[in-house]
């Protein structure tokens, strides 16, 4: 924001970085390799809708948009929840080796709501992950950063920092991730987790 | 990057500040030549009297604008809460930060019936927000987003540094007329003759200079301090997408505030600047209080906010 916008208050909207979100995949394959993670095979955009008519004809065409792909390679629904903060999460829910067809529906989402101009809403997207002893860990994409961080939630609403930092170790090279840790906020109760 | 965006700047709210401040330079600049023509008028000089008052002027501007987070937090009587203690408000700010790319401002609560929220401190680095528990009670998660991204906004356009600056002017002028007519008091009586006339001349002279400018940029300082409320408003329903969730919570403060006695106010209205509402009786459209209020009218608010929905429902262009 340059100097003038904020001398008159005007705050613009950040629009988000979408791109990064590719290179998931590989580093998928040395999170398995390095630290014993899968992926789910199950992703979710988290969004901040806007209240109105405008808003909710795109997420519909999204939805359906999704539905209609989804089907025809025999995966399951796309759901679409709100959580308590008001925010609302896509989840689509692929096979655990289509990784590269769940990024693809993730980014559909994404470039859609771009696409109307909804493109300042997006907070975030997660792909989930466990390893044999069922640990979960999500990576979580921050859409107006372009960075990535770990979430791992263990019970009663902790997180597991050891586990995230040892991520970090393993997968920091592949991904851009995310340098302030004051930024890796948790998503307690992340749908598709 | 030419993505499509439903967010066009307010016109009509960035001409009116930029105005406004320009008025404010413009008080400035005569401010100084009316200094600089007093001493060349009494062939003297009033540089010391004036240096002084700059001095003492800036050196509070900058101490009150250094520790406004630590002065406003006591004021109110917050305190600093961890995430552990307030998972609620601090998930609320941390997916706002995250949506607006901000960092994370320090997050304190106030115990306070008064249902209200202010943001300080001298850069986004060292901002604090702070809601009292009464705002917690009265307004579901959704209006206090609403309010949280208000304050948020305000720390975006950095209000407080803003502010600071355009009150400098105003702090100068008081210390001006305050040295000036101790100055009458006292200087009269010392020596005698011509030259004390003529400091004489000169703190009445200063004094009637400083009052007009106190008088004129007060005026001005409320107004940009309405503008830049409005401004907040507007960012903050942008960056929630729920411009509703914002009005019905600027409502419900509202109407509880004029319901309050005015007795366990007083010691809340030096903080009014960084309220997300006044805690007094708002004033009534057109009145004389309205020019002087820092914050604008509820109807004024409710209206912009209007303007806010229609762009958001927009087609995309």
């Amino acid at each position: 924001m340059g100097f003038l916008d904020t001398l008159l208050g005007r705050t613009k909207p950040v629009q988000p970085k979408l791109d990064d979100l590719f290179a998931l995949p590989s580093a998928a394959v040395t999170l398995d390799a390095g630290a014993g993670f899968k992926p789910t095979g199950s992703g979710s955009v988290c969004f901040r809708p806007v209240e109105g008519r405008s808003f909710s004809d795109v997420q519909k065409d999204v939805t359906e948009l999704l539905d209609v792909s989804s089907g025809a390679e025999g995966g399951l629904p796309v759901e679409v929840t709100k959580d308590s903060y008001g925010f609302n999460w896509l989840v689509s829910s692929r096979m655990s080796d289509e990784l590269d067809a769940l990024v693809t529906d993730l980014h559909a989402v994404n470039s859609s709501l771009v696409d109307n101009g909804f493109g300042p809403q997006l907070l975030c997207t997660l792909v989930a992950f466990k390893d044999d002893s069922e640990r979960r860990l999500a990576l979580v994409y921050l859409f107006k950063r372009g960075t990535f961080y770990p979430f791992a939630p263990i019970s009663g609403e902790r997180r597991d920092n050891a586990l995230e930092l040892q991520v970090k170790g393993v997968i920091g090279d592949d991904l851009k991730f995310e340098p302030d840790l004051a930024r890796w906020f948790p998503v307690w109760g992340a749908p598709g987790l | 990057m030419a993505a499509r965006t439903r967010y066009a700047p307010d016109r009509g709210l960035t001409v009116r500040m930029t105005a406004t401040m320009f008025l404010l330079g413009l008080v400035f600049v005569a401010f100084i030549a009316a200094i600089i023509g007093i001493g060349t008028a009494y062939h003297a000089s009033d540089a010391a009297i004036v240096l002084f008052a700059v001095v003492l002027g800036g050196g509070f501007a900058i101490g009150s604008l250094f520790y406004s987070d630590k002065i406003a937090l006591r004021t109110a009587g917050a305190r600093e809460v961890t995430p552990q203690e307030a998972p609620e408000l601090h998930g609320i700010v941390d997916r706002l930060c995250a949506l607006a790319d901000m960092p994370k401002p320090r997050v304190a609560i106030a115990n306070s019936n008064i249902p209200n929220a202010f943001a300080t401190g001298r850069n986004s680095e060292h901002a604090v927000l702070c809601v009292t528990t009464g705002l917690m009670a009265k307004l579901n998660p959704e209006e206090l987003e609403g309010v949280i991204a208000h304050e948020m906004s305000h720390v975006a356009h950095k209000d407080v540094q803003v502010m600071t600056a355009a009150s400098f002017l105003a702090i100068i002028a008081a210390l001006l007329i305050r040295v000036a007519f101790y100055g009458e008091l006292f200087g009269g009586g010392r020596g005698r003759g011509r030259g004390n006339q003529n400091t004489a001349m000169i703190m009445f002279a200063l004094m009637a200079v400083s009052i007009i400018v106190y008088a004129v940029s007060f005026v001005l300082i409320r107004m940009l301090s309405r503008y830049r409320e409005l401004s907040a408003d507007r960012s903050g329903a942008l960056l929630t997408g729920q411009p509703s969730a914002l009005k019905s919570a600027l409502v419900k403060v509202s109407g509880d505030m004029a319901r309050i006695p005015t007795q366990d106010l007083r010691t809340a209205q030096p903080m009014n600047a960084f309220f997300f509402a006044p805690a007094m009786h708002l004033a009534p459209k057109g009145s004389l209080a309205s020019i002087f209020s820092t914050h604008p009218s509820l109807e004024r608010r409710l209206a912009e906010l209007d303007k806010v929905q229609q762009q958001l429902n927009r087609r995309a262009g």
